[in-house]
C-alpha cells in the first residue's frame, strides 16, 4: 500500500543553509527523529558522526547515540535497535564497512531497514582517504538497496527517501546511501533544508508491525536453519528487491508533491542525452568534470551527454537500457575496480554490458578506470574517453579493453 | 542389484566415529571386489548434539558412473540395508531436519534388511518399529549399543562385526574375504578384528518381517511452507506461555510443536510421585523444560519434550525418587502421573517393574561413575553374557584387552 501523504502547510518555508553532504545526511536524520545511532570514527565518515553528535548537543535532535568499539559492534547494536522498532543510522568508509561485513551480512535478510552513509574511501593498503566505490560494493549481491548521490542537497533529499522506502513494510531492507569522500563529504553547497511538518507529511514513523521484538510479540529471530530453509529466505529477500523498484518510485512521487523538487526518474539523472551521439556514464561526484567537459564539447560540436546512475540497488535495468540504446556509443567510467572480471572492466561497466544483453540495439561500450584513491577526473581524462567513443562509434563495435584514465605511463 | 545402497543410522556425537568407521569399512571392503563406493555423513546433522539420532551413508557400485547416479543427490531416497546402532532406535528417527518421524525401515526397500545391534528378541523389537508395506529382512547381531570408537571407551569390534555380518546379507559387494582384507590391509592391520567380522558372518540372526508384523502407529510428520508462506525476517513464533493444568492449579508450558523428543531419548525418568518432597529441582534443572507441574504440586516429565539426558535423576535430592530407565521397556508416551493418580498400587508394580530392572536402569548414553563401562563388561563377560568385546573368555584369550 502506498503511503497517503498530506499536503504540506502552506506557511511552512525551506531554509537555506552553506553545509556539506555530511552536514545535510544529519539535517536530515534531525528532520527523521532519529532514534539510534552509532558511531565509530573513520575518514571521511567520521564528519557525519560529528555533525549528528553536534545536532544532540544543541537540543536539536533526542537520540541515543552509542560510541562502540569498532565497526562491527556499531551495526550489530543498530541492528538490535532496530528489531525493536527504533529508526536506527549508522555508516562507515572503507576498511571500516569491511571490518562491519559479518553484521552487513546478516542485516538484509533480518529484514532490518537500517539507512547507512558510506563515505566512499579507497580500501587499504595504502592507506588513504580518498575516494573509490568498491568499499560500498562490497554488499552489491546481498540484499542491500544501494544508491550514489552528487550533491548536498540530494544527500538531504535522499536520506529521508531512503527511509520512507527502507522502513515500507513490502521492503524491510537495508539502504546504503554513497557519498563521495572529500567531494562531498568534506564540500559545503548551498542546500534548501525543508521543515519538520512537510518532513512528518512525507515520512510516516517506522512501523515494526509484526516483525517487533516486543514480549507483546513473542518472536524468535534468526534461528539456526538448515537446507530445507534457506532458499526459501533468499527467495523473499529477493522478492522484496523486486518490490524495491515499484516503492522506490512512489516515494520519490510522493517526494515531490510534498517538497516540490525530486527528479521524475529516480533512478538516473540524464544530462542532455536527448540528441546525444555519444552518452558517458558514471557514479557520484565524477557527473561535476563530465558535465564541464560535455558544455567545452558541446560548444565545438560534438554531442556528447552523460547519464549519472543514482540507484545501483535495485539496478534500473529496462530504463538504463531505454536510455543508453539510442547512443552511438558508450562510455562507462568506473571509480572502481573489478580485478580479474570480464574484460578486466570496472564493476558498473560490467553491469551495464550484461543490462544491454537482452537489448535489440547494442551500441559499442568502452570501459574506463578513472579517479582511484582520490584522484581528480580531469577535464582531459573525459575529453579523452569521449574520443576514443566516437572511434568505437565510427568503427561500430567496442574494443574489448578496458582504458584506465589519469594513470602515469 | 548393480549398487548397494547402506545408512548407518545411529546416536549423535556417541556413535559418530564408529558410523563413520563401519560407512568406510563398506566401501573399503567392497573396493577389494573392484567396487567403487563413497561413504558420506548427513551435513544437515550436523552440529551433532547428544543422543540425537544421525546417518551416515555407504555407496558402492560395480562402476563410476553407477556410483555418481546415486550420488546425484543429496542423501538416498532407498536403502538395501539400513544399520541401526541402538535399539532405542526402533521406535523411529526424528533429527532437526527431518519433519516428523521417520519409521526406522521407511527407506529400506522391499526384501531389503534392517540390520540392527541389540540384545532384545525379534518379537520385542518389532513392537517397536512400524509396519511396512513390503517385506523385510530383521537382521540382529547381539550387542549392546557400542560406543566404540570414542576414544574415551574401549574398542568393542562393533564396527567389524557390522562388516562381517553384511557380508552374509549382500554376499555379491562385500564378500568376507574381502571384508577382512579391508580391516587388516586397509584400515585396522588387526587379526582379531578379522576373526570378529568372521564370527559375526557365523552370528548374525535374521528373521523375515511380514507387513502384518510391526507397530500400527501412524508416524506424525508436517509438511514444509512455500516461501511465501514463511514469516520474512528470520523470525518465527516464539514458544506461547504455558497454562494451568487443571482447576487453575499446576503448569505445563507449551512447547515447540515440530520437534517432539521421543526418538531422542535412550532412556527415562521414572518417578516415584509418593516419594517426591516438592523440591522443583528437576523442573528447574531440566535443559529441555520437559516437567509439568501437576496439580498436587508433583513434576512430571512430558515425554513429548524430554531426551532423556538423566540431569533430573541427578539432581534429585531423595533417593529413588527419579530413575532413568532404558527406553526399550517403554511401549507408550503416556503421562505417569496420571497412572499414579488412577491407581497407586498399580503404579508401584508398574514402577518396581521398570526401575528394579537391573540391565535397563545401569547404563544410559553417557555414564554414571569413572569405570562403569569397564564394570559392564566385566560382569558380562563373567556371567558368560553376550560377546561385545574381544576378550570373550576361551576365545582370543591371548588378546584380551579387558
Amino acid at each position: 500500500m502506498a503511503v497517503a501523504t498530506k499536503a504540506a502547510p502552506a506557511a511552512a518555508e525551506d531554509k537555506e543553509l552553506l553545509i556539506s553532504g555530511s552536514e545535510a545526511v544529519a539535517e536530515a536524520l534531525t528532520l527523521a527523529d532519529l532514534d539510534v545511532v552509532t558511531a565509530y570514527p573513520i575518514r571521511p565518515y567520521d564528519t557525519v558522526m560529528q555533525a549528528i553528535a553536534k545536532k544532540i548537543a544543541n537540543g536539536q535532535l533526542v537520540a541515543e547515540y552509542i560510541v562502540a568499539e569498532g565497526e562491527h559492534s556499531q551495526f550489530e547494536i543498530v541492528k538490535h535497535a532496530s528489531t525493536v522498532g527504533a529508526r536506527v543510522f549508522c555508516g562507515s568508509s572503507g576498511v571500516g564497512w569491511a571490518y562491519a561485513m559479518e553484521c552487513l551480512v546478516v542485516t538484509p535478510p533480518l529484514r532490518v531497514p537500517m539507512v547507512c552513509l558510506v563515505g566512499n574511501r579507497a580500501l587499504d593498503d595504502p592507506g588513504a582517504f580518498g575516494v573509490e566505490h568498491n568499499d560500498a560494493l562490497f554488499v552489491r549481491d546481498l540484499g542491500w538497496m544501494l544508491c550514489w548521490i552528487d550533491s548536498s542537497q540530494e544527500a538531504l533529499d535522499t536520506t529521508l527517501i531512503a527511509y520512507r522506502v527502507a522502513e515500507d513494510r513490502r521492503i524491510f531492507l537495508p539502504c546504503a546511501i554513497s557519498a563521495d569522500g572529500a567531494f562531498l563529504t568534506h564540500s559545503q553547497a548551498l542546500t534548501l533544508v525543508p521543515p519538520k511538518e512537510k518532513v512528518d507529511t512525507f515520512l510516516p514513523r517506522y512501523n515494526r508491525g509484526d516483525l517487533l521484538l516486543h514480549p507483546d510479540n513473542p518472536i524468535t529471530v534468526a534461528p539456526q536453519a538448515n537446507e530445507d530453509w534457506v532458499i526459501e529466505i533468499r527467495r523473499q529477500n529477493d522478492e522484496a528487491m523486486k518490490r524495491a523498484s515499484t516503492v522506490i518510485e512512489e516515494a520519490y512521487a510522493d517526494f515531490r508533491r510534498v517538497f516540490g523538487r525530486a527528479p521524475d526518474n529516480p533512478w538516473f539523472e540524464e544530462y542532455m542525452t536527448q540528441d546525444a551521439e555519444v552518452v558517458l556514464v558514471g557514479m557520484g561526484t565524477i557527473s561535476l568534470p563530465i558535465k564541464v567537459a560535455i558544455r567545452e564539447m558541446r560548444a565545438k560540436g560534438k554531442k556528447v551527454g552523460l547519464v549519472r546512475l543514482r540507484w545501483f540497488r535495485p539496478f534500473p535495468t529496462e530504463k538504463l537500457v531505454a536510455a543508453l540504446s539510442k547512443a552511438q556509443a558508450i562510455g562507462v567510467i568506473d571509480r572502481d575496480y573489478s580485478m580479474g572480471s570480464p574484460f578486466m572492466s570496472g564493476v558498473v561497466a560490467n553491469e551495464i554490458r550484461a543490462a544491454m544483453y537482452n537489448a535489440d540495439r547494442r551500441p559499442p561500450l568502452l570501459s574506463f578506470i578513472s579517479g582511484l584513491g582520490g584522484r581528480e577526473v580531469t577535464l582531459e581524462d573525459v575529453y579523452k574517453a569521449t574520443e576514443m567513443c566516437y572511434g568505437a562509434a565510427k568503427a561500430g563495435r567496442s574494443d574489448a579493453k578496458t582504458h584506465w584514465l589519469g594513470v602515469r605511463d | 542389484m548393480a549398487a548397494l545402497i547402506c545408512e548407518v543410522v545411529y546416536r549423535g556425537i556417541f556413535q559418530k566415529n564408529l558410523a563413520a568407521r563401519i560407512a568406510r569399512g563398506i566401501v573399503l571392503s567392497a573396493r577389494k571386489s573392484g567396487r567403487w563406493g563413497i561413504a558420506f555423513g548427513r551435513y544437515g546433522d550436523s552440529p551433532q548434539r547428544n543422543g540425537i539420532p544421525a546417518k551416515d551413508f555407504a555407496i558402492v557400485a560395480d562402476s563410476k558412473e553407477e556410483l555418481e547416479q546415486n550420488m546425484a543427490r543429496y542423501e538416498p531416497k532407498h536403502t538395501d540395508v539400513t544399520i541401526v546402532l541402538d535399539d532405542t532406535l526402533a521406535k523411529g528417527v526424528e533429527s532437526w531436519a527431518w519433519y516428523g518421524l521417520q519409521p526406522i525401515n521407511r527407506l529400506t526397500v522391499p526384501h531389503g534388511t534392517v540390520l540392527m545391534t541389540s540384545l532384545q528378541s525379534f518379537d520385542e523389537l518389532l513392537k517397536d518399529i512400524h509396519k511396512k508395506d513390503a517385506i523385510y529382512t530383521l537382521a540382529l547381531v547381539r550387542a549392546r549399543a557400542s560406543f566404540s570408537g570414542l576414544w574415551v571407551y574401549r574398542e568393542d569390534h562393533t564396527e567389524v562385526r557390522i562388516l562381517g555380518a553384511l557380508a552374509r546379507i549382500a554376499p555379491s559387494f562385500l564378500t568376507l574375504d574381502g571384508v577382512g582384507q579391508a580391516i587388516k590391509e586397509i584400515e585396522w592391520g588387526s587379526d582379531l578384528k578379522v576373526e570378529s567380522a568372521k564370527k559375526a558372518y557365523g552370528r548374525i540372526e535374521t528373521r523375515e518381517v511380514k507387513i502384518t508384523e510391526g507397530s500400527a502407529e501412524i508416524p506424525f510428520s508436517f509438511g514444509l511452507p512455500k516461501w511465501w508462506e514463511m514469516r520474512e525476517g528470520v523470525t518465527i513464533p516464539a514458544i506461547p506461555v504455558g497454562k494451568p493444568k487443571e482447576g487453575g492449579k499446576g503448569y505445563v508450558p507449551e512447547r515447540n510443536p515440530y520437534f517432539k523428543k521421543y526418538t531422542s531419548r535412550t532412556m527415562r525418568p521414572v518417578i516415584d510421585f509418593d516419594k517426591c518432597v516438592k523440591c522443583t529441582l528437576c523442573w528447574i534443572q531440566c535443559p529441555d523444560s520437559c516437567f509439568d507441574v501437576m496439580p498436587d504440586g508433583t513434576y512430571d516429565a512430558n515425554m513429548e519434550a524430554c531426551c532423556g539426558c538423566g540431569v533430573c535423576e541427578a539432581v534429585c535430592p531423595v533417593e529413588q525418587c527419579i530413575t532413568m530407565v532404558n527406553e526399550s521397556l517403554f511401549e507408550d508416551n503416556a503421562s505417569q502421573w496420571e497412572m499414579w493418580r488412577t491407581d497407586k498400587d498399580r503404579y508401584q508394580a508398574w514402577m518396581a517393574g521398570k526401575i528394579g530392572d537391573k540391565v535397563a536402569t545401569v547404563r544410559s548414553h553417557g555414564f554414571r561413575f569413572r569405570g562403569q563401562y569397564e564394570q559392564e563388561l566385566k560382569r558380562d563377560l563373567d556371567t558368560g553374557g553376550v560377546e561385545i568385546t574381544a576378550g570373550i573368555p576361551g576365545e582370543n584369550a591371548q588378546h584380551k584387552t579387558v
